[in-house]
């Protein structure tokens, strides 16, 4: 192969990532991106509640949001998908979300090493300067991972 | 069915969609498990490291509210903060996960909660949690 891949990009791998697994079961959605951020979104759902007396998202599932966003954010970073496994993660909550809002979690990944990524970034319900909370966290590098050689992947079309 | 400590029989329902459920107890704490499958899946067979977090943070819960009955209280909590720390990859088997309250204030508790798959001794996720109390 002399093509070079193309290089990583969040919306179009969102296709391919959000069909499976626990991201698709969670219903996230690609929302935007930058150089070095990724931001996704997180219906509403009523079965990913977290409390009896209020219609609000529970916290798993934004920690599930805010992994997935830290992960794409490093991706879209460094251009490709090489695999990297979330060695820290914290999450501090500012407040609940509102009743039956969706919430958007945007990650950037501000530094990263050979073996090393430090992604931050807020969790909001609509006002990005309201947060619901900030994330920190910090990842690893990891050996091959099967989905590499997905074109969806390399930012070719998802249905490739 | 194990017999789930008294009043855990309601995990939230983000937590039964995934499909955690009570397995047992140990020293009065409940030891939460979560099966395989699709809808914890990150990366191929692998489990997702949100998946993990929800199940850490659900017992995490679970612990406290057994340890808030056994002291007659039921207050609304609230979440502060939760820190999880990944040792090991999750494999394509089920996980387990039990909390450990190490202070329960007045206003807030700090828990510690452990997850593992095959091996109580070789945790693949740990976190810690503060919780608000009102």
């Amino acid at each position: 192969m002399t093509t070079p891949p193309a290089r990583f990009d969040a919306r179009e791998a969102s296709q391919w990532f959000f069909r499976h697994g626990h991201t698709g079961w969670l219903g996230l959605r690609f929302a935007d991106q930058g150089d070095n951020w990724v931001e996704l979104e997180l219906p509403w759902r009523k079965d990913l509640l977290g409390d009896r007396s209020r219609p609000v998202l529970a916290s798993g599932p934004i920690i599930s949001l805010m992994d997935m966003a830290s992960g794409m954010a490093i991706w879209q970073a460094s251009g490709t998908f090489n695999p990297v496994a979330t060695l820290d993660l914290r999450v501090d909550y500012q407040r609940p979300a509102r009743e039956r809002a969706s919430v958007r979690g945007r990650v950037e990944c501000y530094r990263r090493t050979r073996s090393a990524a430090f992604v931050r970034g807020i969790a909001h319900d609509g006002d990005p300067d309201d947060p619901v909370a900030h994330v920190a966290g910090v990842f690893m590098t990891i050996g091959a991972d099967p989905r590499a050689g997905n074109p969806a992947l390399k930012g070719g079309s998802s249905d490739a | 069915m194990p017999e789930a400590p008294e009043g855990l029989s309601d995990l939230p329902a983000y937590a039964r969609s995934l499909g955690i459920t009570v397995h047992g107890e140990d020293a009065g704490m409940p030891v939460l498990t979560v099966a395989f499958g699709p809808m914890v899946e990150g990366r191929p067979h692998h489990f997702h490291g949100g998946a993990t977090a929800g199940l850490l943070e659900t017992a995490g819960y679970a612990a406290l509210r057994t340890a808030l009955l056994a002291a007659g209280r039921d207050p609304q909590l609230k979440p502060i903060n939760i820190t999880v720390q990944y040792l090991a990859a999750g494999k394509s088997r089920p996980s387990f996960a039990i909390g450990r309250i190490t202070r329960l204030g007045r206003r807030n508790a700090n828990v510690t909660i452990e997850a593992w798959q095959e091996d109580r001794s070789r945790p693949i996720a740990t976190a810690v949690m503060n919780i608000l109390m009102v």
